[in-house]
């Protein structure tokens, strides 16, 4: 009969109604006393005692705890993190890039000297404004000094202060994403939740032992 | 006693809420009745292709992401396939069986977007676009988990995929794989019985088959009008004659049967991301002898994929060196916008919108 | 003499205590003894007590609007997955207030081609003469600005020139899509005007009376069961009167834009938004007082508060008509209330006037027998209308292409 298909999608739009939204609340959600009382690991009727104010904002539905969406380990961020101690300046990255953002100055000065190399490296300006993530820059890396960033918080007035300095690389919080770093993802690493990644952990290769080194080199070629 | 009228000329974007971007039509009206129209675009051309020449392959595959953004996954796979053709790469299986998966799922998700917004075009106040957007979303944290980027992919290489899944992509994959067929059956309690829905689409804007042929017109569109042409079938490209599905059809070629065509298709690629699970084996994901700079040896190929649009063709030249001398991509939406005026003239306002809607074309795709 | 405001305790306190010489109204004189004002001066003691009164219901309402915004987008929200609004004050109760600042400091454009009388006029005339639909309607037992004892046709006028401002509107702009926009909106009131006001005259035989009030006392038993043909021909017409969901195509978002106030921006835009679900407000409680039994209701509640209840319900079904339903075609519109819902109002206008023939003046147990044949009668109609009516998939055909070409500039092309 006419009219009851209609009446089947009234029933599908009232039973979602009573289900939970899908959505996620960033930077922050609203939450009531139980789920404030949770986020701070008491239990409601203790929360009342202790914090009676924050408990009546809660009722009022006016209390807020931080939320962030909750991203894979392979998330591609915005930022980069950059490791001087692995980078030799061979520009590889600079080279892949599909529109050419990267740019490198290196300078042999040596005052500053990376493993095994004594390039000083004076440019690694990123342009975000016109990055596309895409991190062919982390594939072809030879050195695993460049790794794609986890975070997603860049937005700025204006492009010139989207432009990534090497000084800014050099301070930035060392969290890298495990993306195209199988390395990192053996071991479980994530980049929000297991703090920040020194350059020795970061390398897709273990130093050579002395022992090694010798096999290699000397014991293999007397044969 | 006769009232003098006379058409009136209106432009239809390119900023209206449901030109699916920027795309601009100029139509004619006659009262509320369609008399002629104009499709005007071109608003959002990048010039990609001329982009190709001047790139490496592997850095072209970033771009074809930009095409249909909707369904960066099948682009990828395109292109890569048209490389691998090229430069006779034989990809490894573990690869192909992922670069499926992901392509399948990139099925799903483009076809939720595209009955989405033909619903919103009906002027459901986006209450199915929504339950679209949150299946859409579970897949968009699949490709999150291959590949960390949940839009603009650039997940295939030639000769694979740059990086095996992650432990934890099986079972979430399983676990959306149980549940999507039950959403499925959501949106059909919701739209498919629905009076309204179906009196605004069935018979609307009908096109014959032969000249949807005429046309080139492919993919659902064609598939509504009951032919059942689909290249994964036809020309079986990576491994789907491995895989069992069958190609949903619909008769009547109208609104209503391009959009049970997809419904259909969603189901059927459910089953295929479920056999290819159940068929992966262990290996390799790309070949290690394949280098990053791909140098293909002088000459010319074309190499086509069923994409969710319809047929998704590269036509790539090469002289020998890392970059295409010329890539011309046949885009399906651009194709499949061809027939407007013949599907449009003699119907009204509304359904300009709603076939517009259910042709489900991708302005990045159209411009390119 | 017929009564007004002055019927509500309230409001006859403040009468009383301004005019206490007014023995006709204040046997006994005001609680405070004598009035303020002299003898003489009842004129304006009355004028002062009316201003309250409307100063009251105007503001009732626009905070009403306020809350519904709120409400509909809340619900909505939860309909579709979301949470709705929820940044501004607790619960997102401030949102209407937050809109209503930023709606006011934009800019007001007025396109240079518009017809400025007609453009400026247009949100003032959709929003004051639903303003005047609430004088008539009686909130409870004894509070109504005004009992017109042609409260019904008084609405039904009223409500009418809601819908040229529109009209006003898209001609005033002149652009194209408000003027797709305003058609749309009189063609709507054309068609559904007429089934509506059939629907409206089975009740009028069994009440008696136009007068709101009366019909509220007539319902010992609410009219949504002695006239239930009636009642869903009234619902669907006043959806479409009001141009909610899934009659919005006046203002189609996916096909014109804005419609009739696609030009419009800052507080004229706000007026029309205001107008709107004021509409749906004023509709609601038409549908409450006619239908539902208006503030009637068992005593544990005052009668206010069962007012309000009925209203909340039937605005809720409205808002979830509105996050379910796509939107109808213009013909399909029209077409539905001519073959559809004005057969139905004929059907129920002929069985209204047989029964009020056998029962003049009903009494409750006859009222009980009405209901029943009623129902059978609406269930079977509906029934064979399911069958004979307008059927999925059936589709008129497009219009014959060639002549229509030879109506172009140019031959077409």
């Amino acid at each position: 009969m006419y009219g009851l298909g209609i009446l089947k999608g009234f029933g599908v739009t009232a039973l979602n109604a009573f289900r939970s939204p899908f959505t996620v609340e960033y930077p922050d959600r609203r939450v009531g006393l139980p789920g404030l009382a949770r986020s701070a690991g008491i239990n409601p009727l203790a929360f009342v005692l202790k914090r009676p104010k924050d408990a009546l904002k809660a009722v009022l539905g006016l209390a807020k705890i931080p939320a962030r969406s909750q991203q894979h380990s392979r998330f591609r961020g915005q930022d980069f993190t950059w490791y001087v101690e692995r980078c030799t300046g061979c520009a590889s990255c600079a080279k892949l890039c599909p529109l050419g953002i990267i740019k490198i100055v290196t300078d042999p000065s040596g005052r500053q000297t990376q493993e095994g190399e004594v390039y000083d490296i004076e440019t690694f300006d990123i342009d975000l404004a016109r990055c596309m993530a895409c991190g062919i820059c982390v594939e072809v890396c030879p050195y695993d000094a460049l790794h794609m960033g986890s975070g997603f918080e860049r937005a700025r007035y204006g492009f010139p202060n989207l432009l990534i300095t090497v000084d800014e690389l050099k301070k930035a919080p060392k969290r890298p994403s495990t993306w195209f770093r199988p390395q990192l993802e053996e071991r479980g690493y994530h980049p929000h939740k297991s703090g920040q990644a020194d350059w020795r952990l970061v390398g897709r290769h273990e130093r050579p032992t002395a022992g090694q080194l010798k096999r290699n080199w000397v014991d293999d070629r007397a044969k | 006693m006769s009232m003098r009228t006379e058409p009136v000329t209106v432009n239809i974007g390119p900023h209206h809420p449901s030109t699916h971007g920027v795309f601009r039509l100029r139509v004619t009206f006659d009262g509320e009745v369609i008399v002629d129209v104009e499709p005007v675009f071109g608003y959002l051309h990048r010039g990609t292709e001329k982009l190709a020449e001047e790139r490496t392959y592997v850095q072209f595959v970033t771009l074809t992401d930009r095409m249909d953004y909707v369904a960066s996954m099948t682009n990828n796979q395109g292109f890569v396939l048209a490389v691998e053709k090229l430069a006779g790469i034989t990809p490894s299986p573990r690869g192909v069986w992922l670069r499926m998966i992901a392509a399948e799922l990139q099925r799903i998700a483009s076809h939720l977007v595209g009955m989405g917004f033909f619903l919103q075009d009906l002027g459901a106040f986006a209450t199915p676009l929504m339950y679209a957007m949150r299946e859409r979303e579970r897949i968009l944290d699949l490709f999150e988990m291959l590949c960390g980027a949940r839009i603009t992919n650039s997940y295939m290489r030639p000769g694979g995929v740059f990086m095996d899944a992650p432990e934890d992509f099986w079972p979430a994959v399983n676990r959306f794989l149980d549940e999507m067929p039950g959403y499925v059956d959501e949106y059909e309690s919701l739209i498919s019985g629905n009076e309204i829905v179906l009196s605004r689409t069935k018979g609307v804007a009908r096109v014959e088959l032969d000249a949807l042929i005429n046309a080139s017109i492919s993919g659902p569109m064609l598939r509504a009008a009951g032919l059942a042409w689909d290249l994964r079938k036809k020309h079986p490209y990576e491994f789907y004659d491995r895989v069992e599905f069958d190609v949903p059809l619909a008769q009547e070629s109208d609104n209503w049967a391009r959009y049970i065509v997809r419904i259909q298709e969603m189901r059927e690629s459910v089953k295929i991301v479920r056999q290819c699970v159940q068929q992966i084996e262990p290996g390799p994901i790309r070949p290690k002898e394949v280098p990053f700079l791909v140098r293909p040896p002088a000459g010319e190929v074309y190499s086509s994929i069923e994409g969710p649009k319809g047929e998704l063709g590269y036509y790539i030249v090469s002289d020998g060196s890392i970059a295409p001398y010329r890539c011309k991509v046949r885009a399906p939406s651009y194709i499949n916008l061809t027939l407007l005026k013949d599907m449009l003239v003699g119907w009204r306002v509304a359904d300009m919108i709603v076939t517009f809607g259910s042709i489900d074309i991708n302005m990045g795709e159209v411009d390119r | 003499m017929t009564s007004s405001f002055l019927d509500n305790a309230f409001f006859r306190n403040i009468y009383c205590n301004l005019a206490s010489s007014d023995s006709a109204r204040c046997a006994g004189g005001g609680p405070f003894g004598d009035g303020l004002f002299p003898p003489g001066w009842e004129w304006f003691a009355f004028l002062v007590t009316a201003f309250l009164t409307v100063f009251v219901v105007i503001n009732g309402a626009l905070l009403g609007v306020n809350a519904y915004i709120w409400g509909e987008r809340r619900l909505i929200g939860r309909i579709q997955g979301r949470p709705g609004p929820n940044r501004w004050g607790p619960f997102g109760l401030l949102t209407p207030v937050a809109d209503l600042i930023k709606i006011l400091t934009k800019e007001d454009i007025v396109p240079a081609a518009a017809d400025r009388l007609l453009f400026f006029l247009a949100p003032f005339l959709i929003v004051v003469p639903v303003l005047l639909v609430f004088a008539v309607v009686p909130f409870g037992s004894s509070s109504w600005v005004a009992d017109l004892n042609i409260g019904l046709l008084y609405v039904l006028a009223v409500l009418s020139v809601e819908s040229f401002a529109p009209v006003m509107a898209g001609w005033g702009s002149q652009n194209r899509y408000a003027m797709f926009g305003a058609l749309r909106a009189v063609a709507l009131l054309v068609s559904y005007e007429i089934p509506m006001v059939l629907s409206l005259l089975g009740v009028l035989m069994i009440a008696g009376s136009l007068s709101l009030v009366d019909v509220v006392h007539a319902q010992s038993v609410p009219f949504i069961l002695v006239q239930p043909l009636g009642f869903l021909v009234f619902f669907i017409g006043t959806v479409a009167e009001i141009q909610r969901a899934p009659f919005d195509l006046a203002e189609a978002e996916s096909e014109l834009v804005g419609g009739y106030h696609t030009d419009y921006s800052g507080i004229r835009w706000g007026l029309f938004q205001a107008g709107e679900f004021l509409a749906t407000i004023a509709g609601a409680a038409i549908i409450v007082t006619v239908f539902l039994g208006g503030w009637r209701g068992p005593d544990f509640l005052p009668s206010h508060a069962w007012f309000f209840i009925k209203l909340t319900g039937v605005l809720v079904v409205m808002t979830w008509i509105r996050g379910t339903l796509p939107r109808l075609r213009i013909d399909q519109v029209t077409s539905f209330a001519w073959k559809g819902l004005l057969p139905l109002a004929a059907l129920n206008v002929v069985l209204s006037a047989l029964l009020s023939l056998i029962w003049p003046a009903p009494t409750n147990g006859e009222l009980w027998i009405m209901v029943a044949i009623n129902m059978t009668v609406a269930a079977a109609a509906l029934i064979v209308l399911g069958q004979f009516g307008p059927k999925a998939g059936e589709r008129p055909t497009p219009a014959p292409v060639s002549t229509l070409r030879e109506a172009t500039p140019g031959g077409g092309n």
